[in-house]
């Protein structure tokens, strides 16, 4: 059984069919890329597997349980991560706080009073700040941090949720060549434990790191299949060339 | 232009390493110093004022409201939540031990103040159910406009209540005693107010310093962000604003205790509205700040009644003092000596020495 099983979710805003009946698997394990032209859903769809709103019909199926109308809160403790499209890093707090507070997120409102778990997650957040190049930031706060950073800090807080299907929307966006190739470098070990969906306009970027694509097209999947298959789909060719 | 910037981006993260070794001046601190020296300031008071009973007096009732300040500031300095309710906590409280004083004839501390503390904290749980836990995160101004009108209700209500002294309140309350001794107004009831108010300062402080600290932090500067995390904001935030209203209960039975006077204005939109003010001259979410700002209004309060030439308006002139302090200073007084950075707060461990 796929760990997300999307099944004929449509929505609609006011005339605006942003999503037409669509189906996706995503293996646990797997990265699977998102692609498409602009309005094409992609978005809309990742909001509606992270929660932000909720499908108009159809199910979304996380690991057994139907999330289609369930909260962030519950999405979230299910095991499911979002990063943001803009960065929603907290700016006023240090980027040592930013991650301690996503990994802390599973503790009980008693053990956060006594801060009973303050020293034993110290060394989880300064290796994943390590991971992620930040560690010599962490007293700084997360505001001061360069876009392409806050990007990284973002990956991280929601790593640190220990996630076991992280959403990624736009993650290289206003980044630099180098930046983007440090991120694909970043992701790359955590496959072992967590799959990914990715929205992307970078095609090289989604091509390097992703094994499965989905292309959607005015709201419908167009063509899916791993990335080999994709880049030869004559469906998708046209699209890509006429549209983008 | 998009790839001048993007090299900018990648020349600031190979400039990182500089960085390496120095400490921040933004991370000194020096709330700790503010807190010792008002505290100093606190012991030294009733020295330097034995001979004036009416000052002990003025200065027991400013420790006693500084418990109302801190109740506020707990609500919306450390959780956001905007309650222009607080009086009512403290004013049911408040309430609740002069009955028990006057009916069951009890007033016992060690009875007494823990039954006005779960009064409040049940009370303000009560609230907090109906305005915080729907299904629909509220908003601010809802929340505002919620406690306001229980505030204003219960004012309405004990105003034409014969049982608990309508309009008249409840007066000559039972002295609040431990076996035989009585606290009337003086010395003692000072410290008492001052230990009690020391205890709650130093449990909201724990509180704010904490990992849920950092949640309530979190949570000023991006709620629907921490949702996503996984967070029950709204039970958070339930669970501050019910404790709040302990630390409230606390501080209108100590009111009522001292005063031995407790009636409707205790309890109704302008007291509250007075803590609103507290937090905001002194700085709210630093704690200490709110306290400054109870003293501050209390002092100036006493100070502008006492002169002649300004008797009739002494209260335009308070007006316009706190009116030149909430526009040209938002953060209040102590935002001028405390950085943002410390009133947030840092929560991980920080690196020694780099």
């Amino acid at each position: 059984m796929a760990l997300l099983e999307i099944r004929g979710v449509s929505k609609t805003f006011r005339t605006l069919k942003a999503l037409d009946g669509v189906d996706i698997d995503v293996q646990a394990g797997t990265f699977h890329g998102l692609i498409g032209p602009n309005g094409s859903g992609k978005s809309t769809l990742l909001k509606a597997i992270a929660g932000a709103h909720f499908a108009d019909t159809g199910t979304v199926v996380f690991d057994g349980h139907d999330i289609t109308r369930a909260t962030p809160y519950e999405r979230a403790r299910a095991g499911l991560s979002l990063k943001f499209q803009i960065t929603a890093v907290l700016p006023e707090l240090s980027v040592y706080d930013n991650v301690l507070l996503a990994m802390q997120s599973t503790e009980s409102l008693p053990r956060l009073l006594l801060s009973l778990s303050r020293r034993a997650l110290d060394a989880d957040v300064s290796s994943l700040l390590e991971r992620f190049r930040l560690i010599d930031r962490a007293d700084d706060l997360a505001g001061e941090l360069s876009h392409g950073q806050q990007q990284w800090l973002e990956i991280a807080m929601a790593l640190a949720l220990r996630p076991k299907l992280l959403l990624l929307d736009e993650p290289t966006g206003g980044m630099s060549p180098e930046e983007r190739r440090v991120t694909g470098e970043l992701l790359e070990p955590i496959k072992a434990h967590c799959a990914l969906i990715i929205v992307e306009h970078d095609l090289h970027f989604i091509r390097d790191i992703c094994d499965r694509l989905t292309v959607l097209d005015q709201g419908k999947v167009l063509d899916q299949g791993d990335v080999e298959a994709i880049q030869r789909s004559p469906k998708v060719q046209q699209v890509f060339t006429t549209r983008v | 232009m998009l790839s001048k910037e993007a090299s900018e981006l990648t020349v600031a993260a190979e400039r990182v390493p500089e960085r390496r070794g120095t400490r921040s001046p933004v991370l000194r601190r020096i709330l700790p110093y503010i807190e010792g020296g008002a505290l100093v300031v606190a012991l030294i008071v009733p020295l330097v004022l034995s001979e004036r009973m009416d000052l002990i007096t003025l200065a027991t009732n400013v420790l006693i409201l500084s418990l109302l300040a801190i109740s506020f500031d707990l609500c919306w300095g450390l959780s956001g939540i905007m309650s222009f309710g607080q009086a009512l906590f403290f004013g049911v409280a408040g309430y609740a031990i002069a009955l028990v004083g006057r009916d069951l004839e009890f007033s016992e501390l060690w009875g007494t103040l823990p039954l006005a503390m779960l009064v409040g904290l049940l009370l303000a749980g009560l609230f907090a159910a109906f305005l915080l836990l729907g299904r629909k995160p509220p908003t601010t101004i809802f929340v505002a406009l919620g406690t306001l009108t229980g505030a204003y209700a219960a004012e309405r209500l004990v105003s034409g209540w014969q049982y608990v002294g309508a309009g008249n309140g409840l007066s000559s309350v039972k002295l609040l005693k431990i076996g035989s001794y009585e606290f009337v107004e003086g010395t003692a009831f000072y410290f008492l107010a001052l230990g009690l108010l020391v205890l709650i300062y130093a449990g909201a402080r724990f509180l704010k310093q904490s990992q849920l600290g950092l949640v309530l932090a979190g949570m000023r500067q991006n709620e629907e962000r921490l949702a996503f995390f996984g967070y029950r904001v709204q039970l958070f935030k339930a669970v501050v604003f019910s404790l709040a209203g302990l630390v409230a209960g606390l501080g209108g039975a100590l009111y009522s205790y001292h005063q031995g006077f407790i009636g409707p204005g205790n309890m109704g939109p302008g007291l509250s509205t007075t803590a609103v003010l507290y937090s905001l001259l002194g700085g709210s979410g630093t704690l200490i700040g709110p306290v400054f700002g109870a003293v501050t209004v209390e002092v100036l309060s006493y100070v502008l009644s006492d002169i002649d030439a300004i008797k009739p308006i002494w209260p335009v002139i308070l007006g316009l003092i706190l009116l030149g302090v909430v526009m040209f200073q938002p953060k209040g007084i102590l935002g001028l000596l405390v950085s943002d950075r410390e009133r947030i707060g840092s929560y991980g461990r920080r690196r020694r020495g780099g």
